[in-house]
This record gives C-alpha cells, structure tokens and sequence, in this order.
C-alpha cells in the first residue's frame, strides 16, 4: 500500500512539468505583454524594453520555461512581476481563503447530494424522484455566477443574514458554498440515484431482505455501501470543477482567495503567480484523486486486493 | 397428517410489464408437512423461483402482482401480513437458498457478519455473541471459522453456496426454500452440497422446497415432488408416484431428457418445442402444442385434476377417473 501511495506521488512530479510547460507556452502566446501591463499605457518604449530585458521576456521560450523549471526544482516558485514579492508567499496567504470556501461547497453538496440521491432512487418514478431530479437539472444548468448574485440578492441583500463580501468568519461562506457546491451537489445526487438503482436490484439485497432486514436497513447496510463506488468518483472529480469554480464564486462574492488571484495575474500578465496559482490546483487535483483510490480499497475489499 | 408447514392454495402472479402481461403463476396448490422435502421440477421460466419469492412475499413489486390465492406459512396468512409481519417470518419461519452464490452475497462484507445479521435481526443478541454463533455454522457447512472475516472474492463457488446456505439455516427455519442451490457448481461440488444438505436436514428435521430442473436431484433427496409446467402443477405425487407411475404426457418427457447411463448409445429425446410465451399462454392445456398425445379437446378446455391415489394426482385430457389408475396410455421405452 504504502509504496503504491510512494508511486503515485512520483508521478505528481512529471505531471508538474508538464502542465506548468502548458501553461507557459500558452501565456507566452497569449497576446498583451507583461511589460506593457505592469508599467502601463504611458510608458516609454525605452521603459518598457528595458523592464522586458531584467524579466528575460526576450528570451526564447524554452529558455524561459527552463529558468523557471531550474528555480521549481530548487522550490523557488519565482517572484511576482507586479507586487515584487515571492510568490509563494501571495499564493500562501490565499490558500486558507480557497481551501475553506471548496471544502465547505463540498460539504454542502455531499451532505445534501447523498439522501437525496439514495431517497430518490429507493422512491423512483415518485413525485419525491421527480422533483429531486428536477433540483439536480437546475444545479446542472444555472451558472456559478448566476446563482451566486441571486442568493446574494436574496441573502445578503434583502435579508441580510450573510456578508456580501469578505472571509472574515464562516457565515461568509455559507452562501459562496451554496453558489459553489450546488451544481456538484447536483451531479453528486444524479450518480449516488443511479448507482443505488443498480444497487437494490442486487441478488444479494434481495438475500439480506431474506434474513427478515428492515427495507431501510437494507438500504443503508448492504445497497449504500455498494452505490458508494461510483458516488466517490464524482466526488473525486468534482473537487476539481470546485477550484475551477473558485474562480468565479471568489470574484461575485469578492472572496480573497487563489480563484481571484488567478484572475487578476491573468489580467495582468503576472505569469509566474499564475503558475505559481495552476501548481497549486494541480496539486490538490492530485492529491485528491489518490485520496479517492486510496478510498476505493477502503470501501471495496476487491480493489484493496489489487493494490497489495 | 401434521398441520402442514406451507400450504398454498391458487396462487396466481403476474408480472405487469410495458410489453406485456406476463402470467407467471395460474393456480399453483402446494402443500408441504413439516420434516418432508418436496420437490419442483419444472423449465426455466415455469414460475419456480416465482413460488419461493411469493412465500417470502418477495416478489419484486412492480412489476410482480399476486392476483389470487393465499399462502400459509405455518398458519399465519403472508398475503394478510404486513411488512413487519414478514421481517419477524424471513429468515426464521421460512429461509432461501439462492440460485446463484455468485451474485447473492454482497462483495463488500465479511461473510461472518452477512451470517451474523440473522442472529441479530432474530435472536436480540450482540454482535459478538452472534459472530460466534455464526462461525460454529461455517464449521457446520464445511468452512474453517477463521476465513469468517474474509470476502465474498476470496472464496469459490462452492464455497460461497455453503456460505449462503448458512445464512439460509442460521435462523433455524421451519422452511427452507433451496431455489436450485447447485445449478451454479461444478458436477462434483453438487454432489458434496447436495450432501451436506440432506444430512442438515435430517439432523434438523427441516421442511424443505426443493427448486429443480434435476430429476436427478428430486430422486437424490426428495420426499415428494410436484411438477410444474408454465406456472401450473400438472402432477403431483410422492417419488414412487412420480418416477414409476408417471401419468402427466411433460413429466414422460423431462424423463426422456435424461442420458439413460446403462445405455450410452440411446439417443436423447428432448421434449419438442419451446416453453410457450408466458405472456401469451395456449388455450386450454398450455402443453398440448408440445405434447405427443394431444387431442382436439386439449386445445379447447383446461384438463380437470384427476386423482390417482389420495397423494398422486394429474391435470391431463387423457385421464379420467376410470382409467388414471390402469396407466395404460403412456408407454416407456
């Protein structure tokens, strides 16, 4: 077990490269030049060529990337083109923000994707079934941003029960969560639904009624368990749709978090914050995914017998 | 005679689907006393599992309806009971033995505790006090209690059915329904499970369905046996009734499916035919387009029940009172 955890984590490391090489080449090409961007519309041509000159902008491509792949194995993440500072340490101080507001959409979607996907497929073709699917689709279709301006219309707004804005206290993230989680939520509930529907129609869930088991536990004991599989790998895979959402959930809530860096730095052609910020991303999609199949054989003991 | 232990009484099931009506039982009788092994023998789609699930009231509802008929379970009423009712009988009046291992354990529990449950859903035990229980059956059917903690995975066909027959026998039932518990073995397992089963049921003077398209299984271990054909018994009767005075033209030919071992070279003479569409039955015997014998009346009118002896009984246009008993018509080769 423990070298397979060792192996996955290794291979983390050619996957760095190789999206920080990705996204190198595609700011390069990307029209605007930094240089113009952090001294802005006035500067002198001079001004601007002598900046490109002290950040290596004239350099080819490649030898940038190999500069700053040089200082990413020394662990040095590079230095901000705007504020001066070093990167790790804009990046640092945002995580928390980001981290809370994914973890808590989690939570949220999870918490609320689960009942109702296993209710709704144990009731299925009722007006329960129907009207959670019906959820699901809204969460499915209704953007991030869109729903996110509504609750705050509403809640913030109107009511007045949350904060617009701000990560001061965790009442800041209840209504980003929602705007955040809700679609995962949805996707979330539609899985566990139909992977239940498989489930109880199981051979063995009908031997564990033959043993005189209450329906409910059945469900519960022996279907829940079972449907669980698939449920993981949706949870697995939506972490990575909720940093992708960060970015828009942390700028309609104005959250001080790597979402909203991202877009700043991609504003301003701040090309090693932005890498510094999909490093990050990448790494928690990573480390995320292990943690799923790490769950897969704590869940299933035929996918724990693989693995040894 | 004892107060029987199952008694059914007309039942008739259908499966209600978007394609059609399937008619799955159409009057079954079934009578078991406690202690005796009755035997069903009959096609794949006769409705066999169909009558073990309507005694569980476990017939998947939809597309499953119970039309008509009662069943009793010693005594109590199962179309009269309630869901509660039933948990209290299931795996304690009455157990199934699945038809296929492979599927009917659930793969992501130790088997010690799939057995255990049955205690403790029965017998208000703890759950340690009910793995011990659990792993003296496992040594029961033949499995060393320290493989109680693995997985479904890590056991064989074989053994698996031990494992599900000893969730069937953990709550003691009155009833055991083995819905052809070694179609899914090699030859050679069968034969140990079919032992294991008989000498269980001798020591725990179990009643026991039978499920089977095996005559070779009914002779092995049955008391009586009824023979089922498109959810209808159309003969009834003990081992001599059946195998010696077979009267029923279906239950001739499932004898003549049968490889004779004395003589290798005999051609086998399967029935003709295909089980009719259970959607869309014949008219009158459902049998007559297969049957040898048939006759104008067959297609026309359902054959009476007629009595050879007080226990051995037909549903067939070629008998009637007078001439049941003779035997005359069918002659074995």
């Amino acid at each position: 077990m423990w070298k397979y955890i060792l192996k996955r984590l290794l291979y983390l490391i050619p996957v760095l490269f190789g999206v920080t090489l990705l996204v190198y080449i595609i700011m390069s090409v990307a029209p605007g030049d930094p240089a113009k961007a952090i001294l802005g519309d006035q500067a002198t041509p001079e001004a601007i060529a002598q900046l490109r000159e002290e950040l290596g902008l004239d350099d080819p491509i490649i030898v940038q990337y190999l500069r700053y792949a040089k200082g990413l194995l020394k662990g040095d993440l590079g230095t901000s083109y705007k504020s001066k500072g070093p990167v790790i340490t804009e990046i640092a101080a945002r995580i928390p923000t980001t981290l809370k507001l994914t973890f808590s959409a989690i939570i949220i979607a999870v918490i609320v994707a689960i009942p109702l996907g296993v209710v709704a497929a144990i009731k299925q073709n009722t007006l329960f079934d129907g009207l959670s699917m019906f959820i699901a689709l809204l969460g499915i279709s209704m953007p991030i941003f869109w729903l996110g301006i509504l609750l705050l219309i509403q809640f913030a707004q109107k009511l007045g029960w949350f904060p617009s804005s701000g990560a001061e206290s965790w009442k800041s993230f209840v209504l980003p969560g929602i705007a955040l989680g809700f679609h995962s939520m949805a996707s979330i509930a539609r899985t566990t639904r139909s992977s239940m529907l498989e489930v109880i129609r199981q051979d063995y869930i009908r031997t564990a009624r033959s043993k005189g088991m209450p329906y409910n536990q059945v469900v519960t004991q022996h279907a829940l368990p079972n449907a669980l599989i698939p449920t993981i790998t949706v949870v697995g895979l939506q972490i990575g749709a909720l940093m992708a959402g960060s970015v828009l959930t942390e700028s309609v809530f104005s959250l001080p978090g790597i979402g909203r860096l991202i877009i700043f730095s991609i504003q301003g052609r701040d090309i090693p914050v932005v890498l510094g910020c999909i490093l990050v991303f990448t790494i928690v999609f990573s480390i995320v995914n292990l943690l799923v199949d790490l769950l897969y054989a704590y869940v299933d003991p035929r996918i724990k017998a693989q693995y040894s | 005679m004892d107060k029987p232990i199952l008694e059914i009484k007309n039942l008739v099931v259908e499966y209600r689907t978007e394609d059609g009506v399937v008619q799955a039982l159409n009057g079954l009788d079934l009578t078991i006393s406690p202690g005796e092994t009755h035997g069903l023998v009959g096609e794949t789609g006769a409705g066999k599992t169909t009558t073990g699930l309507g005694i569980l009231k476990l017939i998947p509802d939809p597309p499953g309806v119970v039309v008509d008929g009662e069943i009793y379970l010693d005594g109590k009423n199962v179309q009269e009971s309630n869901e509660k009712e039933m948990e209290g009988m299931r795996g304690y009046d009455v157990s199934m033995i699945f038809q296929d291992p492979m599927t009917s354990l659930n793969p992501v529990m130790t088997v010690e505790k799939q057995i255990a449950e049955v205690y403790e859903l029965h017998e208000n035990i703890k759950e340690a006090e009910a793995l011990k229980k659990s792993h003296e059956i496992l040594e029961l059917v033949g499995i060393p209690a320290a493989r109680g903690s693995e997985y479904p995975h890590q056991f064989s066909g074989g053994m698996k059915q031990r494992v599900v027959i000893a969730i069937a026998l953990a709550g003691n039932p009155k009833l055991l329904i083995a819905d052809e518990p070694t179609t899914a073995l090699d030859v050679t397992i069968q034969a140990q499970v079919l032992d294991m089963m008989k000498h269980l049921k001798e020591e725990y003077n179990t009643a026991m369905l039978m499920i089977t398209h095996d005559l070779g299984i009914v002779a092995e271990i049955c008391d009586k046996v009824s023979v089922i054909y498109a959810g209808r018994i159309v003969e009834q009767g003990n081992l001599v009734d059946i195998f010696d005075n077979t009267r029923h033209p279906y239950t001739e030919g499932l004898f003549n499916s049968l490889p004779n071992l004395a003589d290798r070279t005999q051609k086998l003479k399967p029935i003709k035919g295909l089980m009719p569409d259970p959607s869309d039955l014949p008219t009158g015997c459902p049998f007559h387009p297969r049957c040898d014998y048939a006759m104008d009346i067959c297609s026309k009118e359902k054959p009476p029940r007629v009595f050879r002896t007080e226990e051995h009984y037909t549903e067939c246009h070629l008998y009637n009172e007078a001439n049941i008993k003779e035997g005359g018509v069918i002659k074995r080769d």
